[in-house]
């Protein structure tokens, strides 16, 4: 059969979303650090405020730097297209209110990252929406958390810091079935570790601060639209199929076909909300997304002899990673991450908090810190950090216990990171005895 | 909005603006398995401008109902039944690939009816490789991979989208995609049959703009030279650096060159 040659994942990871620029021939893409643009004339200027020509108007609605990552992002996710927002935390919020209005429901994983459940939990519910989260790993939980008002699944590929496995196949279906989309949350894994719009998901979120730039140099999200889902099939969306009274009558599934989605991001929430990326944060990502595949193997590889190391080891209670046969999510996994599933995961160290902090203390080159898919390793105590606002029920069911320590695998030697983990268990280990 | 075409349920984009009666009529077709969203910013633009816009989605395509019409001249005849309906003497008339073909004949057969006509990446005849008609035919989905591949330039292949954060590769897969079983053969088959066009060149009446693209593999430039040399009041715009999918490539230079003739 007839095979399409298209340009592959490293390819596109590099060159992507961007042209070398005309007037100077630069290679690296330029940081336009602007905040407008001058209007070739007037009547251009009225076309650009009216949608009618491609090309930017004001730098928080798009930036000809930020606009390469969008795109760049957009391609190795396979989408239609994407908006870069100052964080993770505001892509996630952006997608979520350009979807759901006062009175409508959320049902989510309750494996989230800290932030989003303090989103979801908290302060949503101040503006009229509310959430039901639901064990990841019960299927039919989704289905019976559904209500009329329900608007959207969320999830995380793999979640942070107990590493559930977000069956995205399955869920989406169950989403599809009830005239919903299932928004993703793909930052652990990258479009290199997985491609959730190719499993079913109808839009992802990446907090790009973590692995996509790398370096824990960036704040920075994406809201990307997979151009997939029908809006019109339905009547539960009509910010998105009605006529939109703040953009002149504007429909935008009736003007942008596929793009509807994002396109109602672009000119609603970018416009309104405000948290756009700065051109500079944006190529500092680029430059990330340039080594994305090299790292993320790098990343995975030496997980998986930390991993190894850390289920032999006597100090340690439990190990929740994917490749232990042990994991609940280890096949589904496997089918769904088959170059690896996830740098960032927890283990159980013998004595709790305490000894914990010991642990951590010790160590040299894994630093304390609240981040994650840093090329550098890091550790950090969920309960006490990234995770304390969440009651002791809310923890308990995310698994999040006392003793939980998260690790971030990053890119230096292993034996090296190996010995620095040694150095500590040595250390938990001799005031366990006290 | 919708109107009744031959009994069947039409979409009609408007550009976002009431029409205004006694204004000039502009007649947007879309190509191959594709619908109005493809002219979406010219529309807009032009409705600005006060022009009455029509971005039809032929019979079986988009938003319209109806089963697909298997020639050029029918989709033409429809296109007349359409101007019929919405009450417009004549229109200015704009094509894209297979819309181009049938605006092309509209003008040729129907000269009273358009007062300009343009010709986004055309060419007469528009033969279609037999690999890809085969797999459109079987209706499989490589079909519609090869039409986007081939309808962008090598270098939008890499992106570098006039819209911010569009990637365009992704934005026509997905159009290509939401068409129907069948569209896309029926559409390619359309193209590849109508051989008599040229031949009606010399009836164009009106003033005609080719807007072409210089890396188009679908309807090469060298493929259009007869074109323009036939049409009696022709102009060509050549654009640098652009496939098949003006529309997707460059939708600012497409809306200027439009703008020169409107």
């Amino acid at each position: 059969m007839a095979k399409v040659k298209t340009f592959e994942f490293d390819t596109l990871s590099n060159h992507a979303g961007h042209r070398p620029d005309k007037e100077t021939g630069s290679r690296a893409v330029p940081i336009y650090q602007t905040a407008s643009y001058v209007f070739r004339d007037s009547d251009a200027g009225a076309a650009m405020f009216n949608i009618e020509r491609g090309g930017h108007v004001y730098s928080r609605i798009s930036n000809p730097t930020t606009a390469v990552l969008e795109e760049r992002i957009s391609a190795l996710e396979g989408g239609v297209g994407a908006v870069a927002t100052s964080s993770g935390q505001a892509a996630v919020y952006n997608a979520i209110a350009t979807l759901v209005d006062q009175g409508g429901h959320i049902v989510a994983s309750y494996a989230l990252y800290g932030g989003t459940h303090n989103l979801l939990e908290y302060t949503l519910p101040r503006f009229g929406i509310t959430t039901t989260f639901v064990d990841p790993n019960d299927i039919e939980g989704f289905k019976n958390a559904i209500k009329p008002e329900t608007r959207l699944i969320f999830g995380e590929t793999v979640a942070n810091p107990k590493t559930e496995v977000f069956n995205i196949p399955e869920i989406s279906k169950i989403a599809h079935d009830h005239e919903i989309p299932l928004v993703i949350d793909s930052t652990t894994t990258t479009p290199y570790l997985m491609k959730p719009f190719d499993l079913g998901a109808d839009i992802v979120v990446h907090s790009a601060t973590k692995f996509l730039s790398g370096h824990g140099t960036t704040m920075a999200g994406l809201i990307v639209d997979g151009g997939t889902f029908d809006w019109e099939a339905t009547n539960k969306f009509p910010q998105m199929t009605d006529k939109y009274e703040g953009f002149h009558n504007l429909s935008f599934t009736e003007e942008f076909g596929p793009a509807a989605f994002i396109s109602r991001v672009r000119n609603e929430a970018a416009r309104d909300f405000g948290s756009c990326l700065a051109p500079h944060s944006a190529f500092l990502v680029l430059n990330g997304t340039e080594t994305l595949s090299v790292r993320m193997d790098k990343h995975i590889s030496n997980t998986n002899q930390v991993v190894e190391y850390l289920d032999q080891n006597d100090m340690v209670d439990w190990v929740s990673h994917p490749n232990l046969t042990n994991h609940p999510n280890h096949d589904l996994a496997k089918e769904l991450l088959p170059k690896g599933s996830t740098a960032v995961f927890s283990f159980g160290i013998k004595g709790g908090r305490e000894i914990g902090q010991v642990f951590i203390d010790r160590l040299d080159l894994f630093s304390n810190l609240a981040n994650i898919g840093d090329a550098k390793s890091l550790v950090i105590h969920p309960a006490s950090t990234t995770h304390q606002r969440m009651s002791v029920e809310a923890l308990e069911e995310a698994g999040i216990s006392e003793g939980l320590i998260r690790l971030s695998i990053g890119i230096e030697s292993v034996d090296d990171l190996i010995e620095d983990l040694e150095n500590g268990f040595r250390a938990a280990a001799k005031a366990l005895k006290k | 909005m919708y109107i009744d075409v031959d009994n069947q349920k039409t979409y009609i984009a408007t550009g976002s603006r009431e029409h205004v009666e006694g204004n000039l009529g502009m007649t947007f077709i879309h190509g191959t398995a594709m619908d109005h969203t493809v002219w979406t910013l010219a529309g807009r633009h032009f409705a600005r401008k006060g022009l009455n816009i029509h971005a039809l989605d032929l019979p079986g395509h988009g938003r319209s109902e109806g089963s697909v019409i298997d020639t050029i001249e029918g989709m033409a005849d429809w296109v007349i039944q359409a101007l019929d309906a919405t009450q417009q003497e004549k229109t200015i008339i704009v094509g894209h690939s297979m819309g181009s073909l049938v605006a092309f004949d509209v003008a040729a057969r129907y000269p009273d009816r358009i007062t300009t006509l343009v010709m986004v990446g055309t060419s007469i005849p528009m033969p279609v490789g037999e690999v890809l008609l085969n797999s459109a035919r079987d209706d499989l989905h490589v079909a519609k991979e090869m039409v986007n591949f081939w309808s962008h330039s090598k270098s939008a292949h890499l992106g570098g989208s006039q819209v911010p954060g569009t990637w365009m590769i992704g934005k026509l897969q997905r159009l290509l995609e939401r068409s129907g079983p069948g569209v896309i053969y029926n559409d390619l088959k359309a193209c590849q049959d109508y051989t008599s066009g040229i031949e009606r060149s010399s009836d164009i009446k009106s003033p005609t703009l080719l807007i072409l693209g210089e890396d188009d593999f679908m309807t090469p430039v060298r493929n259009s030279k007869s074109l323009a040399e036939n049409i009696p009041q022709s102009r060509t715009v050549m654009l640098p650096n652009c496939g098949h999918a003006i529309v997707n490539e460059a939708p600012n230079e497409m809306l200027d060159a439009i703008a020169t003739v409107v």
